[in-house]
């Protein structure tokens, strides 16, 4: 994995995509690595006695996922200093959500990078939100 | 059912904790971590990756933060920690008649990687309750919680601020259109599709042809869009459909910012597009930042099959001759 410097991101670059699907063995997999074990993200009767129709991820996965995009574009040299993110549309079994992602502020003095992040499903937009990256100045040849 | 706004400033603030995490940060909980969630960072679970980026041992993925102190299976926190519920104020509403709760916004706020072998808590306080709100979901509060995360030698590694509505939904006589797509599941959200008619046929049989096509005055000759039944010029209701190159130029464009709408992507490039025959259409702009998006710039239509069966024309910059 490659890491990004600071001196050659701009503002208004794009992410990669990210296509995830969204399978029972994923939601069910990451929520027990998140020691969440809310039957709404394991029990699909249990999550359907609470009015849901199938079981959905939890937002231990969804923030993990969204930290996860931002380094696998950084790389590993680069620090995740926030991430904060807006909940909407539930990721269901079946589904599949996209992240795309863009450079919305670039701070050479600090070596801050903020981006805006949106992960989308068949629905609409599962999650929205900023991260903040520090990255490392560029290294002299 | 109306809600007269119970007081909730018995609930605000406080300073509850520690709650404490079972395990030491490890490296088995790191891998099962970035095996479900597909993170190949090295520094995770390479220790000599760890070292060379200057850290003494495997690194926990930040947005782990949570989960240290989550209590598990047994819903239990381990001995030393405090016993009473962070999160007393939703039992509390719950009682007081606003039973459902909507995770709202989750911001974490790393101040410092953690390593193997630290050992995590937390702290916790609500920091605000809103006033009693009316949403689409129903009417209740916006609760915030403000969890601190520290080390073994109680520095801050991190904060996290969790919000959710907590609700009493809007009593509802229709129970909402669902399409039953036969899974249970709520239907995937489609573009609205273009209306067909005498006028507007030829346009889209075009479209799925793989070819722009205007209409052309019988009258006056001259080239219209969108279609419509009679000559803006010359009022003659005869009318062909003109095959088009689909080369032309950004007369005039907007970015889409918002309200961001389903299924489109956002934000979404419309450009007015002037056509070398002399006619505008409008169209996605594809294929180019919004950021270099200009007035004049060259550009060709093309055409994607944006939904199984839905086939749609788009412009892409061109290379001027």
């Amino acid at each position: 994995m490659k890491t990004r410097n600071i001196a050659e991101v701009r503002v208004g670059d794009s992410l990669p995509e990210l296509v995830i699907d969204i399978t029972p063995r994923l939601i069910v997999g990451a929520a027990i690595a998140s020691r969440d074990y809310q039957n709404v993200h394991h029990d699909k009767a249990g999550a359907q006695a609470l009015g849901s129709p199938d079981i959905f991820m939890n937002i231990l996965t969804t923030n993990g996922l969204v930290g996860r995009y931002a380094t696998d574009w950084a790389g590993p040299g680069a620090r995740l200093g926030k991430v904060a993110i807006r909940l909407g549309a539930p990721n269901y079994p079946g589904d599949t959500m996209t992240f795309r992602g863009e450079i919305a502020a670039v701070e050479p003095s600090s070596r801050r990078v903020v981006l805006d992040v949106k992960g989308k499903n068949s629905m609409g937009y599962h999650v929205t939100g900023n991260v903040e990256l520090i990255l490392p100045e560029e290294v002299a040849a | 059912m109306s809600h007269t706004a119970p007081d909730l400033t018995p609930f605000l603030g406080g300073d509850r904790g520690p709650y404490k995490s079972w395990d030491p940060v490890n490296p088995a909980m790191i891998r099962h971590w970035c095996e479900a969630l597909g993170d190949s960072n090295p520094i995770y679970t390479d220790a000599s990756a760890a070292r060379d980026a200057g850290f003494n041992g495997l690194v926990a993925p930040p947005t782990m933060l949570q989960a240290w102190t989550m209590r598990g299976y047994r819903e239990q926190r381990p001995p030393g920690s405090d016993t009473s519920d962070p999160f007393a104020v939703l039992v509390a509403l719950e009682e007081m008649g606003y039973p459902a709760v909507v995770a709202v916004n989750c911001e974490q706020e790393y101040l410092q990687y953690v390593t193997e072998g630290d050992e995590l808590y937390h702290r916790s306080t609500i920091e605000s309750i809103s006033e009693q709100k009316t949403t689409a979901l129903g009417v209740g509060f916006f609760v915030t919680e403000l969890s601190t995360y520290y080390n073994q030698r109680d520095e801050v590694v991190g904060t996290m601020r969790f919000r959710v509505f907590k609700f009493a939904p809007h009593e509802r006589d229709d129970a909402p259109a669902v399409t039953d797509t036969g899974d249970g599941l709520p239907p995937a959200v489609r573009r609205m599709r273009p209306v067909r008619n005498h006028d507007t046929r030829f346009f889209w049989e075009g479209v799925e042809a793989g070819e722009l096509r205007v209409q052309r005055c019988l009258g006056c000759q001259t080239l219209r869009h969108p279609p419509a039944p009679a000559c803006p010029d010359c009022q003659s209701l005869e009318w062909k459909a003109q095959p088009v190159s689909g080369r032309g130029h950004v007369y005039s464009f907007v970015i889409m910012h918002y309200p961001e709408i389903p299924p489109f992507d956002y934000p979404n490039v419309i450009a007015l597009v002037e056509l070398e025959e002399g006619t505008r259409l409008v169209s996605n702009l594809v294929g180019v930042s919004r950021h270099d998006v200009s007035i004049g710039m060259p550009v060709q239509a093309e055409f994607s099959e944006v939904e199984p069966g839905f086939h749609l024309h788009q412009f892409r910059p061109a290379e001027a001759d």
